[in-house]
């Protein structure tokens, strides 16, 4: 029950201070890409504004052997640059300069983003239903990793 | 506009506490595309529920900071066939790599994760390319 409790507060952290930051604004993100065009940093200050008290929850993290709740923590970071990260990467990032929407923002504009924002969303949910079989084939092409 | 930024920081210093919050109590990398990903191809198991809340809070909190703003223009392109490319390439593409600008980005990097660093890198060079050649070159968006 007490993961649900801090699950919806981690969740409503997220989507407000999605929202506050402007990041449901597609023009913002699609400014932040655009070097060549009326260039808006806003996205280096939310990026970097939000690392700040995630790096500090790595360090608490780092000390400790499980969560508050007793949930084990994640292991160290895997340090394997494969295919998948790379192809996967590069395709979202062009997806991302597309509509200037990534999955955070999609799901905190669902209540004000309009019809358009429910196309985008349906396509993005179904590119994921499709990822584990483009995902296995990747896997088979190369039998070395 | 010109007060954007520090919101921005304020939004951003927001974002990572759901982040710190999430990791330190839920014991998760708080990525949206992880989150939901997994609710949508079955590979949530037990933690469905636990997901399925934190995406509720997602959803609920612009809700109940919207009057304070009135409206919120989300500028969005009414091009459908963009919107349905662009859909499909975030969706495949983050689960390919398995991580977004939250989990790559914003826990990625901040401990440092090469994984994180490089995905990171490679979305955003991806996208600025992707605006500058769809936008001013081909002009689509």
């Amino acid at each position: 029950m007490m993961r649900l409790v801090f699950s919806f507060i981690a969740g409503g952290l997220f989507g407000g201070g999605l929202f506050i930051s402007g990041m449901t604004d597609t023009a913002k993100v699609q400014g932040w890409l655009d070097v060549f065009g009326a260039w808006d940093p806003t996205l280096a200050f939310v990026m970097g504004g939000a690392m700040i008290p995630m790096a500090i929850a790595w360090m608490v993290a780092r000390k400790r052997q499980s969560s508050v709740l007793g949930v084990p923590l994640p292991p160290p970071p895997s340090r394997e640059i494969d295919r998948k990260l790379i192809i996967g990467s590069v395709l979202f990032g062009i997806g991302w300069g597309l509509a200037g929407l990534c999955p955070g923002p999609s799901i905190a504009a669902l209540s004000f983003g309009g019809s358009g924002l429910y196309v985008f969303v349906a396509a993005m949910l179904t590119g994921m239903v499709v990822a584990p079989f483009v995902r296995s084939r990747l896997d088979k092409a190369v039998p070395a990793e | 506009m010109e007060q954007d930024w520090i919101w921005g920081l304020i939004g951003g210093l927001l974002i990572g506490s759901g982040g710190a919050v999430y990791l330190l109590f839920n014991g998760r990398i708080m990525g949206a595309s992880g989150i939901v990903g997994s609710l949508v191809d079955g590979s949530a198991g037990g933690l469905k529920w636990e997901r399925l809340v934190f995406l509720a809070g997602v959803v609920l909190l612009p809700v109940l900071l919207m009057p304070a703003y009135g409206t919120v223009d989300t500028h969005i392109t009414d091009n459908t066939a963009v919107l349905v490319a662009a859909g499909l390439l975030v969706g495949l593409g983050t689960r390919l790599a398995n991580g977004c600008t939250s989990g790559h980005g914003v826990c990625g990097m901040s401990r440092l994760s090469v994984r994180g660093i490089v995905a990171t890198a490679c979305y955003i060079l991806a996208g600025g390319v992707g605006v500058v050649l769809f936008r001013h070159i081909l002009g689509v968006i």
